[in-house]
C-alpha cells in the first residue's frame, strides 16, 4: 500500500515458531491493541511471555487495551541503515508509548505527522493501525497520533 | 564485603594488532586474534603455549579449540564465553577468567575480541531479511534497526528525566577525540574535534549526531591473566583486578523497550556492587575508561557509577574536567570506541592497566585505580577495576 508511513520493504513481523505474539499480531489486523493480562493476579504484561511475571502463573489471557497512552520517549532518525529507508527522504520518528489503562506497558510505533515535528514527552497520542494487506505475509502495524 | 579474587589475579600482559578501519584489516579474524594473543604473551613474557585458557565475549567467532589447535596450546583447561550483552560483557569476561584463576581451573587465562567487520556483517547496517519474529518484530518494522536507534530512546528519556543538555554529550565525545590525539595507535591520531565540527555533524538519530557513535573497526586485542603471587615475578609490575561485576537491574530484558527502569545504562545495580567487592568507593577512582557506544551511554554509566551527579552533569561535563592531565575525571585516556578503535571496549581494558603501569599515551599522574565500564544500555553489562599494589 502507497500510504504507509516508512516505504515498503522493511521487514514483515511475523509470530514465532511456538505462536507466543501471535494473539498480539492477528489483534493489529483487526485494528485491537492486544496485551496480556494474567488471570491468576491481573498483572498486564508486554512484549508477551509465557509465564506472568509477577506470580509466576501460566494462566494468561489477551484483553484489549485502549488505543491512547502517553509518550514516554522518541527519537528522530535520520541515517537510513535498511536499504529500504533510503527512500523516504526526511527523518522518520519512532516514539514509546505507554498505556496508563494497561498497567503502563509500553509499545513502539512512528509519530504520523510532520517528521521534523517538536516531539514533547508526556504527549497524549492515540493509536493508527497500517494494514499491509498487499504484502505477503500480510501484517498490520500500531503508529500514533497526537490528540 | 569484598569478593574472594580482590588482589589475587593480576594481568601480566597486554597485547593488540594495529587497528583498522573497518574493512579495511589486511588479515582475516582468526589471523588477527592470534596476533593479538601473541603480542599479549610477548608483553608478559611468557610462550603462549603457556595459555591454557580463554575467555570472550559477544560470540565472537574465534573458538578456543581452533586457537588452540593453531597455537599449540598444551593443555585446555578453561574456555568460556560471556553470554549476551554484545560489547557489556568486556569486563564480565576478564571477572570470568580471574575467577577461573582463583579457583585453580586454570593457571594462564588470555581474554580475547577479534573483529574483522569488513568480513563479516556490520554491526550497524541492518541485515536482509523479509521477515523478523520475536523481540526484533516490534522494533525493525518501525525503523529501530541498529544499535544508535535501540539506545536514543534511553538517553532521549534520561536527559529529559535529569534536564541534561547537548553540550554535556559533546564533551564526552571531546574528550576521546583530545585523548586520541596523543596516541599514535588511534585511527583518528591526527583529526581532533572541535565543537564547530561536533555541532555541525549530521544527525544519525536524535539526540545523536556522528561524533556521539562508535567507530566500526578491525583488529584484535588481548590480555593474559595470572595469579598475583606469578604476576610478580614477571617483567611487567602487577595490575591487580580488584573487582569485577555484571548483570542487570530488575526486568531490563522486558520485551519492546518495557524495562521498568527504562532511561538507564543498565549499571544501575551492577555498580553499587562492583565497588561493594571491590572494596572501593567512587571517590578512589584516579581514572575511568567507560564504554562509548554513544555518548548517552556513557552519561548515564557515569552517573550509575556515581562518578557524576545527574543533576550537576551540565556543570560538570566539560572537556577540561575529563582530560588525563588535570582533570577532574580523566576518561577514555586512549580515545577509546569513539576515536582509538572500536575493539568491542576491550581496547578500554587495556588502556586501563597501560593507566596502572603508568604507560599510557595521556596517562593520569598516580593513578591506583582504574575503572572500567563495559557496553552501556545492552544486558548483562558488567563493570571491572584494576589496582596498583598500593590498593591491596
Amino acid at each position: 500500500m502507497s500510504q504507509s508511513y516508512l516505504p515498503e520493504g522493511l521487514p514483515a513481523p511475523i509470530p514465532e515458531g511456538d505462536g507466543l505474539s501471535t494473539p498480539y499480531w492477528e489483534g493489529l489486523k483487526a485494528e485491537k491493541l492486544m496485551v496480556q493480562k494474567c488471570n491468576g493476579c491481573g498483572t498486564h504484561q508486554f512484549g508477551p511471555e509465557w509465564i506472568c511475571h509477577k506470580c509466576h502463573s501460566f494462566d494468561i489471557s489477551w484483553v484489549e487495551a485502549e488505543g491512547k497512552g502517553t509518550i514516554y520517549s522518541w527519537e528522530r532518525a535520520w541515517h537510513p541503515v535498511h536499504p529500504a529507508l533510503r527512500a523516504r527522504e526526511e527523518p522518520y520518528i519512532v516514539v514509546l508509548v505507554e498505556l496508563a489503562g494497561a498497567g503502563n506497558v509500553r509499545m513502539i510505533g512512528n509519530l504520523m505527522g510532520d517528521p521534523h515535528q517538536d516531539v514533547v514527552i508526556g504527549s497524549k497520542v492515540e493509536v493508527v493501525f497500517e494494514h499491509h494487506s498487499d504484502n505477503d505475509p500480510a501484517y498490520t502495524l500500531a503508529h500514533w497520533k497526537v490528540v | 564485603m569484598t569478593n574472594g579474587i580482590r588482589g589475587k589475579v593480576a594481568i601480566a600482559g597486554i597485547g593488540e594488532t594495529t587497528y583498522y578501519k573497518h574493512g579495511q584489516a589486511p588479515d582475516s579474524e582468526f589471523k588477527l586474534a592470534l596476533m593479538a594473543i601473541l603480542a599479549a604473551a610477548e608483553d608478559a613474557g611468557i610462550d603462549a603455549r603457556e595459555i591454557d585458557g580463554f575467555c570472550s565475549y559477544s560470540n565472537d567467532r574465534n573458538e578456543p579449540s581452533r586457537l588452540s589447535a593453531a597455537l599449540g596450546i598444551k593443555d585446555l583447561k578453561y574456555s568460556v564465553m560471556q553470554w549476551g550483552g554484545g560489547g557489556g560483557g568486556g569486563a564480565a569476561a576478564v571477572g570470568t577468567a580471574a575467577a577461573a584463576i582463583a579457583a585453580g581451573y586454570a593457571d594462564c587465562v588470555v581474554v580475547f575480541r577479534s573483529l574483522a567487520q569488513g568480513q563479516f556483517q556490520r554491526f550497524g547496517a541492518a541485515a536482509p531479511a523479509k521477515t523478523v519474529q520475536g523481540d526484533n518484530a516490534y522494533l525493525f518494522p518501525y525503523g529501530l534497526f541498529s544499535p544508535a536507534q535501540r539506545f536514543a530512546m534511553k538517553t532521549m528519556r534520561f536527559m529529559h528525566d535529569h534536564k541534561i543538555e547537548r553540550p554535556a554529550l559533546r564533551a564526552l565525545s571531546m574528550a576521546s577525540y583530545h585523548h586520541a590525539q596523543a596516541n599514535p595507535r588511534a585511527v583518528m591520531h591526527g583529526r581532533p574535534l572541535t565543537e564547530e565540527k561536533y555541532d555541525n555533524s549530521r544527525w544519525i538519530v536524535e539526540p545523536f549526531r556522528l561524533f556521539d557513535c562508535c567507530l566500526e573497526n578491525d583488529g584484535a586485542a588481548a590480555l593474559i591473566l595470572v595469579s598475583a603471587e606469578r604476576a610478580k615475578d614477571m617483567q611487567h609490575k602487577p595490575t591487580y583486578l580488584l573487582g569485577a561485576a555484571q548483570g542487570s537491574e530488575y526486568r531490563n530484558a522486558a520485551p519492546a523497550h518495557n524495562a521498568p527502569t527504562y532511561a538507564s545504562s543498565s549499571f544501575t545495580s551492577v555498580a553499587p556492587r562492583l565497588y561493594e567487592n571491590a572494596g572501593i568507593k567512587p571517590g578512589d577512582v584516579d581514572v575511568v575508561q567507560s564504554y562509548e557506544n554513544f555518548t548517552g551511554g556513557v552519561l548515564m554509566s557515569l552517573v550509575e557509577h556515581d562518578l557524576v551527579k545527574a543533576e550537576e552533569a551540565n556543570e560538570f561535563l566539560k572537556l577540561e574536567n575529563l582530560v588525563a592531565d588535570g582533570g577532574k575525571l580523566p576518561l577514555n585516556t586512549s580515545g577509546g570506541n569513539l576515536a582509538e578503535c572500536y575493539m568491542h571496549g576491550l581496547e578500554l581494558q587495556i588502556e586501563a592497566v597501560r593507566q596502572i603501569r603508568g604507560t599510557s599515551t595521556a596517562q593520569v599522574p598516580k593513578v591506583d585505580v582504574s575503572l572500567v565500564c563495559a557496553g552501556p544500555m545492552v544486558t548483562p553489562v558488567s563493570s571491572c577495576v584494576f589496582g596498583s599494589e598500593a590498593t591491596l
